[in-house]
Formats: C-alpha cells, structure tokens, sequence
C-alpha cells in the first residue's frame, strides 16, 4: 500500500467514528434529561464533528482528487464507511450514550495523547486541537458513569447493563491493519497496542469508583475495519446523506 | 380603643404604605430606572413578568424541537455545526431566562411543570412542522427576523435581569437571523427545486410569524400594564409592522414572493399596508389545536419522565458524597 494511500485511509477511519458518535450525539438535541445536559451533549457532538471536518480536509487533500470533505461524508456508503462500531451503536437510554461516550472518549484521549507526535505535521496539528476537547469529553463522561453508577439502585443496574452490552465493541477501537503497519514505520500511526493496557487500567479504575462490573463476557465484535458494520449503521447513514443523495450536485 | 377598630387602623395604614410604595415604584420606573430582585415590587408586576419570562424560556426551549428536526439531515457539514450550534443558543436562552425567572421567586421545575400541564403558554411559531431544509432558513430569517424586533425592545424594559439577558441574547440572534438568511440565499442561487423549497418555506412561514408577535392591539389584555411598567415598550402591532417593514426587502433580494396579495407599499405612511390576519388561526394554535401543538408537548414531557432516573441518580450520588465528607 502507498503511503498516500495509507493516510488518506487511515484520516478517514478517525474521521468517520467522529462523524458517526457526534452524529448520534446530536440526535439527543432537545431530548436530554435536563437542560445542562442538552447544552453538554451539544458541545461534545459539535467537537467531534469538528475533529472529523479536520480528518476529512485532511484526507481530501491528500488524495488529490477534488473531493471535498462533504463528499467524503456524504456520499461513501455503509461498506466504505470505516467507524468503529462502538460509535454506530444507537443511544439507548441516557446511560447507554453515556457508557458508549466513555469507553470512546478514553481511547481518544490516549490516542489523540500519542498522535500528537505524529511525524506528520497535519496529523499532529489535528491531535494537539483535538486532545483538550477530548480531555474535556472525557471527564464529562466519566462523571455520568460514576454517578450513574453509584448514583439508585435503578441508575446502577441500568448503566451495568449497558456496560454488558457495549463492551464487546472496545476491542475493536485497538485493531490494526495494513494501513497501521505501513504509517507506524515512518512514524506516522499511532500503534495502538502500546496504548490498550493504558486504556484498560483508566477504564477499569473509572469502573470500580462507579462499583460497576467489568464484564466477564470476553466475546468482541469486529469488522468495522472492513466495512462491515452492524445494521444500524446503514439507517443512521440514510438519514444523513438525503439531501446530497436525492439533489446531486446541489450546493448547500 | 376595641380591637376591632385597631385592626382596621392597621389595614388603612398598610394600604396607605401599600399605595405610597406603588408610586414610589412607578416613579423608579418612571425615571428609567432598573428594577433589581431584591427591590420592592408589585404582585402583579411580579406576576406579569414570571408569565412573561417563563413563556420566553419554554419558547427557546420547545424551539429547539423543530430545527431539531434537521439536526441530523443537515445537508453538509458545516451547516450540520452551524445548526447544532444554533439550537445549542436556544438552549442557553432557555437556560438563561429561567434563571433570571428564579430571582422572582419561582423555580425552575415549576415552571417546567406549569409548561407540561398546559398552565403556562410558548410562542404559538413552534407549533408548525419543519418540513423542508428551507425552513431551517425560514425559521432563522422570519421566525428569529420577528424575535429580534420583539427582544430588541424588551433589552430596554424596566426588569435589569431580564433586559441584560436580552441584551446578549439579541446578539445570538442577530447571527442566526442572518444564518438563516444565509441558507435561503444559497437554495434562492441554486437549482429550480432548491428555490422553489425556498419559497414552499416562506409560504408556509410567513403568516405564522406575522402572527407569532401577538394579538393586535385591542385583543391583547396584558398590554396596558406591561407598558406601564415599562416591561413591554411598544404595541404588538407597532411590532409587526416594523418587522414587515425591514422584511419585505430583503425578501425581493431573495427573489422570493411573499404570500400576500395585499401587501403594498404606503408612500403616505412610508410603511407597507398587508393584508388580513387569520386570528382564528392564530387562537386556534395558542389554545393547543394546531399542527404540533400535541406532538411538542408530547415530546416535552417525554424528556421529563425519561430523565427522571437520570436526575435521581445524580441527586442520590450528591447526598451519598455529602454524607461521606460529613
């Protein structure tokens, strides 16, 4: 695979998960259990979907093939898309979205920490902006976790179900492949197997203050990668992608 | 001297403070001044501004249902943050207000709780559907357009908290009006059916935001006391007709017909002269019979009951933690 190649790739598997979790995000606007929250939720899918406008121009120019970064959003389908597929999973009650947002936020973190010394000048910029929001994503949705948690009998079994029911998509944020292998030579890639132990040890110690359970189900979902994504996925993207789908050519 | 006699001793003597306060307050406002919280008011002056600035909250806060709606279909991404962060400023309105309506003495989940039981009302604007992209641009241009007119005025009312979050808050929508504005622009520039979207929208938007700035004048039965006291400025119609005024225009810049065969220019009053308002209309909505009115409501109270478990366990975690450090 050519380096150019590589990272055009490799922007567009960041740039989709960010897209994707700040797009389910955004679906809670005017929905949230409190105001503040509704506030919250908003400024956390707005940075998202900022980091992956950043991926996206990025990719666009590195490919050199006068796509903007609307075409790369919207007009690649499911099995082009390369989210994790923690990120497509629906929201769920607020607990859901809060447990998914967790396990995501803490892998951004770490990621973003490393990527930061990206060789690659842009890559590098990206990283250095988008890890304060990140840093800021997570501490909000830790908070949730352990509130929620330690918070009634009722809040804790729900948030230990959802943990139950995500946490076979955290294996897939640290799987890497060709294109991982072909950047991490030149010090481009982040190689996520030296941040997965960091990431476990953060979770596990968020986890225990919020007396939930790792789960013992070790079975984890993969595919993503490839394209092939669970089956909410193609309904989330539908929905986004109807204008630029039903008037093609039209500007916005 | 029998108690009863003293008892109404006392009773003209408080309504005589009663009176002499009431007219030092009139003279304050008279004067121009501020009226703070902690200051002496009227019931009913307290009154009339905790409807009005209860309904102003619930307004930003059930308006973020229908641009809501096309959060998610947002035709690229740059409109898709513009949008969010858009219907992110309602919800800081919203959040704003009610705390400036806490100072009068109310809280905040009663006023929720008077929005979900039907007692207190929300701009009658928010209970039409969003049907299109192009009302997303309708309801920055017309809906935020009529908003400012209204929100510039009460900047200037007697209430300081409610006039300085008026203050900031027309500067927000200042910048959605012209987002809206924006949008309209772009689809008015481009494909036939991009413009006749455009123009689908202000047709259907028009008439409901010239009615969304209240009843006229002799229908409007708080009116007389609000401009008293310096809480409301100016008539609802004197309102409207400067909102048509500056509308009108940039409406032509669009290229975009506005849906009022009567609408013409008045050299005599320098003003343009429009056609007939349907009230019936208009007071069909506010009274729940319009197209979203139940569906609003609806998913108002459905936010409520399905956080309820989230609020619970975050007030527990609080006590929890409050005990622990005890």
């Amino acid at each position: 695979m050519e380096m150019k190649e590589a990272i055009f790739n490799y922007c567009l598997r960041y740039a989709d998960s960010s897209l994707i979790i700040g797009h389910r995000l955004s679906e809670w606007c005017g929905h949230g259990p409190i105001l503040e929250e509704d506030i919250a939720m908003t400024n956390v899918a707005l940075d998202l979907v900022g980091q992956s406008r950043s991926f996206y121009q990025y990719a666009a120019k590195v490919e050199g093939k006068d796509r903007t970064e609307d075409d790369l959003a919207y007009l690649r389908d499911e099995r082009e898309y390369r989210n994790t597929l923690l990120t497509e999973q629906p929201n769920g009650d607020f607990g859901q979205t809060m447990m998914r947002q967790f396990l995501f936020d803490s892998f951004q973190v770490l990621f973003f920490e490393k990527l930061k010394e990206s060789k690659d000048e842009d890559m590098s910029a990206i990283a250095f902006k988008s890890i304060k929001e990140s840093k800021y994503h997570l501490r909000h949705s830790s908070q949730w976790v352990i509130r929620l948690g330690d918070g009634t009998e009722e809040s804790h079994q729900r948030i230990q179900n959802s943990l139950e029911d995500l946490w076979r998509f955290s294996d897939e944020l640290f799987e890497m492949n060709e294109i991982d292998e072909v950047l991490i030579k030149d010090g481009i890639a982040v190689d996520l197997s030296t941040i997965k132990d960091h990431w476990m040890q953060n979770v596990v110690d968020v986890l225990a203050e919020a007396t939930l359970n790792v789960p013992e189900d070790t079975f984890m979902a993969t595919g993503s990668r490839e394209g092939k994504h669970s089956e909410h996925l193609g309904y989330l993207l539908a929905e986004m992608q109807v204008l630029p789908r039903t008037y093609p050519g039209a500007k916005w | 001297m029998c108690n009863f006699e003293l008892l109404l001793i006392n009773e003209k003597a408080k309504m005589e403070d009663l009176q002499k306060l009431e007219e030092e307050f009139q003279a304050r406002i008279d004067r121009g001044e501020k009226i703070e919280p902690k200051d002496w008011m009227p019931e009913r002056f307290r009154k009339q501004l905790i409807r009005m600035m209860s309904q102003h909250a619930h307004s930003e806060i059930v308006g973020m249902l229908p641009e809501g709606n096309w959060i998610t279909r947002a035709p690229s991404l740059q409109r898709k943050v513009n949008l969010l962060a858009k219907v992110q400023d309602e919800a800081g309105h919203g959040l704003y207000i009610y705390c400036g309506a806490e100072t009068l003495g109310i809280s905040r989940d009663e006023m929720i709780e008077q929005l979900h039981s039907g007692k207190a009302k929300y701009s009658s604007i928010f209970n039409y559907p969003t049907l299109s992209w192009a009302d997303m641009g309708a309801i920055g241009w017309l809906v935020d357009g009529a908003a400012i007119v209204n929100q510039t005025m009460i900047a200037k009312c007697a209430f300081g908290p409610y006039s300085r979050a008026m203050i900031r808050i027309c500067k927000e929508e200042n910048f959605h009006n012209k987002q809206g504005y924006q949008i309209l622009w772009a689809l008015c520039k481009g494909t036939p059916e991009q413009k006749e979207m455009a123009q689908d929208s202000l047709d259907r938007w028009w008439w409901p935001s010239i009615m969304m700035l209240g009843p006229t004048d002799k229908d409007s039965p708080n009116s007389k006391d609000l401009m008293n006291w310096k809480i409301k400025m100016q008539s609802n119609d004197t309102i409207r007709q400067r909102f048509i005024d500056r509308t009108v225009p940039q409406a032509e810049v669009l290229g975009l017909k506005i849906p009022d065969p009567d609408l013409k220019w008045n050299e005599e009053r320098r003003s343009y002269d429009f056609g007939e308002i349907d009230w019936e209309e208009f007071f069909n909505v506010i009274n729940g019979k319009g197209p979203m009115n139940k569906e609003r409501l609806q998913a108002r109270r459905d936010a409520e009951k399905n956080g309820r478990w989230v609020r619970e366990a975050a007030n527990t975690y609080y006590k929890k933690r409050k005990e622990q450090a005890a």
